[in-house]
Parts: structure tokens; C-alpha cells; sequence
């Protein structure tokens, strides 16, 4: 491309009025630095990116027409395949907007292991975001850390339901198992020994000089931007918002708990790694309390054999581990859902990403893109 | 100035006018039911204005989306708008006739609503008129013409 253009660098300086040549490079679709097949496509101008496109849709599996042409109960094991390092909140918002249609009392139990089970997806999925991340920037070390800690989660995991990835352990008005001491107890221990690791992480990463350059001051999306392009989870909370939807449309019993929630108001790539650092102590904070308050009792709520949904359309939002992900469920009073939408927090995450890299060198867009912590299943659905 | 239910019910009832043919077309719901503190019914050229308005209380795009009513040969195309530090949640709806699908584009107020009318384009069929890019598809294959989750759709 030739033009007359002005373009402002990241650095601060400008260069004007010549026609410049600029050239097109094709980042992915199979790139390490995206972690599954997104691609974009960037003009350059020398090593400034001057404009990017972020092209998805190459894992694209229909979620939602699997909604429409299958049983409520038949479509429970998708919503473990759309964020598959957070399936515990994606089926938590399932089931919930089941219950909230068909009026399905939780017993008290049951939402106390909710809570638990989705604060240590949390962590573990913040885990594999933040060693992958470290791992773009160069520090291989650090995932291995990660997924080392990642697997004691995966194992309790394992222990209640049996699977490690795509756990489907929720169930419409309960759970499919009831935890046992096991768990209790390895829970238990997890917390004073992960809160030792995040110290180790502090020391290993985040005070290390190079992350420090390669983040702060760079990749910023600021709150206004955020708002434009309805970004969440720890996007919109580097950006200085405490937006969380545990607090913003309490579900579950979250209301019950005492925890704070992380915000830095830099709005750059270090603030949403802090944010992320913050959260898996805030985590092990709800995750402590919800064991001590742990009550006994039914895990299953009494359900009728056929489930059907009355007329009308119902939402429901978690905050899942990189966002807000709400579900737009309209009955026709059958029982399969009429239309199921899927709105998924890497999508709305991704798409400022093109206007907030214009300006930068390739490196540090990159470092940014590791920074929205994308999973490309779940933009893709 | 942060909004409240009762200034955006008064705001939208202005915005809406006195439509006979819809008495309930502002209707203040029950969260705890529903999911959304708010649930408004437009015409198809009043969605930019009630973006408008949204976009003016500092609201922000939470997703577009389609349902094909086949039966009634209408296009419901709902938008959801959700407010970072004000727990309040609103759907806005409008419905196009089901053989010439139009709505115009709020992309312009709301850019993150530009990948969601795409994926809407995509699923449905519905165009968005004064989008920058409606082709090719968003999610779909490149060259898919089809439009999956139109209730007559025949793979």
C-alpha cells in the first residue's frame, strides 16, 4: 500500500507526509504465540504494525444449533468443550440458567462445592495462562512451575468426577457426585501451599526485570475502550474496574463471601497480570471459607424425569476465568431449548485487540495478545 | 451521573413513543426471574437511537444476537447491553420481516458490536445495514452461503 498517512509510534514520535510502503504479514493460523488457530492479518510498516485483523472461525463447531437440536441434559457435556481450561464455570452457567427458568431450588450443599470446584478452575486456568504467557516472553521455566500446581487441582478434579479436562460434574439442580474427605482434606492443603508457590511466582516472575520491560507501560486498553468493545474478566480490570460479575448479578452464593476484587488502573498488559496474580489469592480466600462453612446434606435437587423449560427468554452470567459469560436461553416450553446463545469473554476480549495494537512493534503486540489470555475454541464456539 | 432503572424506563418509554400496537413495550423485569433489569421492544430504525441512548448512560455491549421465529415469518434480533459499575442489565429487541432481514448497524456507536453482528449475519442472515464488512463470514467456512440456524435450515 502507498498513501499519505500519519502514523503515531508507540514511542511517542511520528512520521508524515511521505508515501510510505508498507507490507502484509500473516500471523497464523497455526502460531505458537496464539495457542490454538487464530490468525491475524497485519500491514507493517517496518516493525510497526500499522493495522491488524484478527481472523477466526477455524474451530468453529456450531455450539449453539447443538443447543437447539438436542435435550437440555443431552447438551451438558458441550459446555465443557467451549473454554476447555475453564469448563467448570461454562457448565456452571448452564445449569444455571436452567435452574433459573425451571425455578430449580439448589440444595445449600451442592452450591457450597459449586463455589469450591469453580475457584480452583480458576486458579488452574489462570495457572496455564500465566506459565503460557511467561513462555511467549521467552521464560520456559515458569509453565512448568504452573502446570506442576495445575495438576494437584487436576487430581482432586479427578477424584469427584473422573475427568480431568471436560468435567461436566454439575448437574440441573445439583451434582452428579457428592465430594468426600479426600477432597475435603486435599483442598484443604492445596490453599497454604499454593499461597507458598504464588510468593515463589512473585519472586520468580513478577519482579523479574525482563517481564517488567516487556509489559509495563505497553499493550494498554483503557476503560473507555474496554466499555466500547465490551471486554472483561481481568481485561477490564487492569484497565481500573472492579467489574466482576461474582458481585455485579451475584449468583450462586457468592454474596456469602468475603473477597475483594483485584483492579489496576494502568491498563496495561503488567496491570492484567497483576490482576490475574491477585485473583488466585483472592480464590483461595472464597475457597477457604467455603470450607469451613461447608454445610452436609442433599447434593440433588428432585427433578421431573422430563425436563421442560416455560415459555420465555432467561440470562445468566458467571464470571468465568477470562470473563464474563452469559447465556441467552429462549424456551418455547419444549424440551430443547429454541435459541441458546453462547456469549463468550474471548470474543468480546480479542476484538479491541486491532485497534489497540495499531502503533506497536510485533513483539510487544504479541506480548499483548498473551495477556488477553485467549482460548480460541471459545471465541469460536 | 450514574443511571437508574426508573430514568432509563422514562427514557425509553420517550424513545419508543405511544405505540398502540405494543402497550408492554418497556417492561421493568425481575432479575432474579429473568436475568436483565429491563426489557425493551423497538422498532427496527430505533435500535441506533436506543444504542444511542445506552451508549449516553455509559452502558456497554454485551452481545447481538438472533431467534428465527419461524412460525410468525419474523427476525428477532436482541441486543444485550450490560454497565460495568451500575448492576443494571438491558435487552433491547426489535423484529424484521423474516424474508427481507434488515437492521441498521450499531457498529458505529458501539464497535465490539461489529463481530457480533457479523456472527449474527452469519447464523441468520440478518443484514446490518451500513456494517463495514458483512462478507465474507465471520465463524462460517469462507464460502458458506447457507445460514445455520435459521429454523428451515436442511444441511
Amino acid at each position: 500500500m502507498t498513501a499519505t498517512q500519519e502514523i503515531i509510534y508507540a514511542g511517542g514520535g511520528s512520521i508524515s507526509a511521505l508515501p510510505q510502503e508498507t507490507f502484509v504479514l500473516n500471523v497464523g493460523p497455526q502460531h505458537p504465540a496464539a495457542h490454538g488457530v487464530l490468525r491475524i492479518l497485519m500491514e507493517m510498516d517496518g516493525e510497526w504494525i500499522t493495522s491488524a485483523e484478527p481472523i477466526v472461525g477455524y474451530i468453529h463447531r456450531m455450539h449453539e444449533k447443538m443447543g437447539e437440536n438436542r435435550t437440555y441434559a443431552k447438551f451438558l457435556p458441550n459446555t465443557s468443550r467451549i473454554d476447555y481450561l475453564a469448563a467448570i464455570h461454562y457448565t456452571h452457567a448452564y445449569v444455571g440458567v436452567v435452574e433459573r427458568a425451571a425455578k430449580i431450588e439448589v440444595p445449600l450443599r451442592a452450591e457450597y462445592i459449586r463455589v469450591i470446584t469453580a475457584e480452583l478452575q480458576r486458579i488452574s486456568s489462570h495457572l496455564v495462562g500465566w506459565g503460557a504467557w511467561i513462555m511467549d516472553l521467552g521464560g520456559l521455566t515458569p509453565i512448568l512451575y504452573a502446570f506442576d500446581d495445575r495438576e494437584k487441582i487436576l487430581d482432586l478434579f479427578e477424584h469427584i468426577c473422573g475427568a480431568r479436562l471436560t468435567y461436566c460434574y454439575h448437574r440441573f439442580g445439583g451434582l452428579c457426585n457428592d465430594v468426600d474427605d479426600f477432597f475435603l482434606q486435599g483442598t484443604r492443603d492445596f490453599v497454604p501451599y499454593m499461597r507458598k508457590r504464588l510468593k515463589m511466582y512473585r519472586d520468580l516472575v513478577t519482579d523479574n526485570i525482563i517481564v517488567r520491560k516487556r509489559l509495563e507501560g505497553i499493550g494498554i486498553m483503557d476503560a473507555e475502550m474496554c466499555r466500547r468493545y465490551g471486554a472483561t474478566g481481568p481485561v477490564i480490570r487492569g484497565a481500573g474496574i472492579p467489574y466482576d460479575v461474582r458481585r455485579a448479578e451475584p449468583y450462586s452464593i457468592y454474596s456469602q463471601f468475603d473477597f475483594e476484587i483485584p483492579h489496576y488502573p494502568q491498563g496495561d498488559s503488567m496491570a492484567r497480570y497483576l490482576v490475574r496474580m491477585d485473583e488466585m489469592e483472592q480464590s483461595l480466600r472464597i475457597i477457604e471459607q467455603a470450607l469451613d462453612k461447608i454445610p452436609g446434606g442433599p447434593i440433588q435437587a428432585k427433578l421431573p424425569r422430563v425436563l421442560k423449560l416455560p415459555a420465555g427468554d432467561y440470562c445468566y452470567a458467571v464470571e468465568a476465568g477470562r470473563g464474563r459469560f452469559m447465556i441467552r436461553l429462549v424456551s418455547d416450553g419444549k424440551d430443547t431449548a429454541y435459541r441458546l446463545k453462547l456469549r463468550t469473554p474471548c470474543l468480546s476480549n480479542l476484538s479491541p485487540f486491532a485497534e489497540a495494537c495499531r502503533g506497536m512493534i510485533l513483539p510487544d503486540a504479541l506480548a499483548m495478545l498473551g495477556s488477553l489470555d485467549l482460548v480460541i475454541p471459545d471465541i469460536d464456539r | 451521573m450514574k443511571p437508574t432503572l426508573e430514568q432509563l424506563t422514562q427514557e425509553f418509554t420517550q424513545l419508543v413513543g405511544p405505540a398502540p400496537a405494543a402497550p408492554a413495550a418497556v417492561q421493568v423485569v425481575d432479575f432474579a426471574a429473568r436475568g436483565v433489569n429491563l426489557d425493551v421492544t423497538v422498532a427496527p430504525d430505533q435500535v441506533v437511537a436506543a444504542a444511542q441512548l445506552l451508549d449516553r448512560h455509559g452502558f456497554s455491549i454485551d452481545t447481538i444476537t438472533g431467534v428465527d421465529w419461524l412460525a410468525q415469518g419474523q427476525m428477532e434480533v436482541v441486543y444485550d447491553y450490560m454497565h460495568f459499575t451500575v448492576n443494571l442489565r438491558v435487552a433491547v429487541r426489535t423484529r424484521v420481516p423474516r424474508d427481507d432481514p434488515k437492521v441498521p448497524t450499531i457498529s458505529t456507536i458501539f464497535p465490539g458490536a461489529n463481530w457480533h453482528e457479523r456472527e449474527t449475519h452469519d447464523f441468520f442472515g440478518i443484514y446490518f445495514t451500513g456494517h463495514p464488512k458483512m462478507s465474507p463470514p465471520f465463524l462460517l467456512p469462507e464460502d458458506a452461503d447457507f445460514h445455520p440456524l435459521k429454523k428451515d435450515y436442511k444441511p
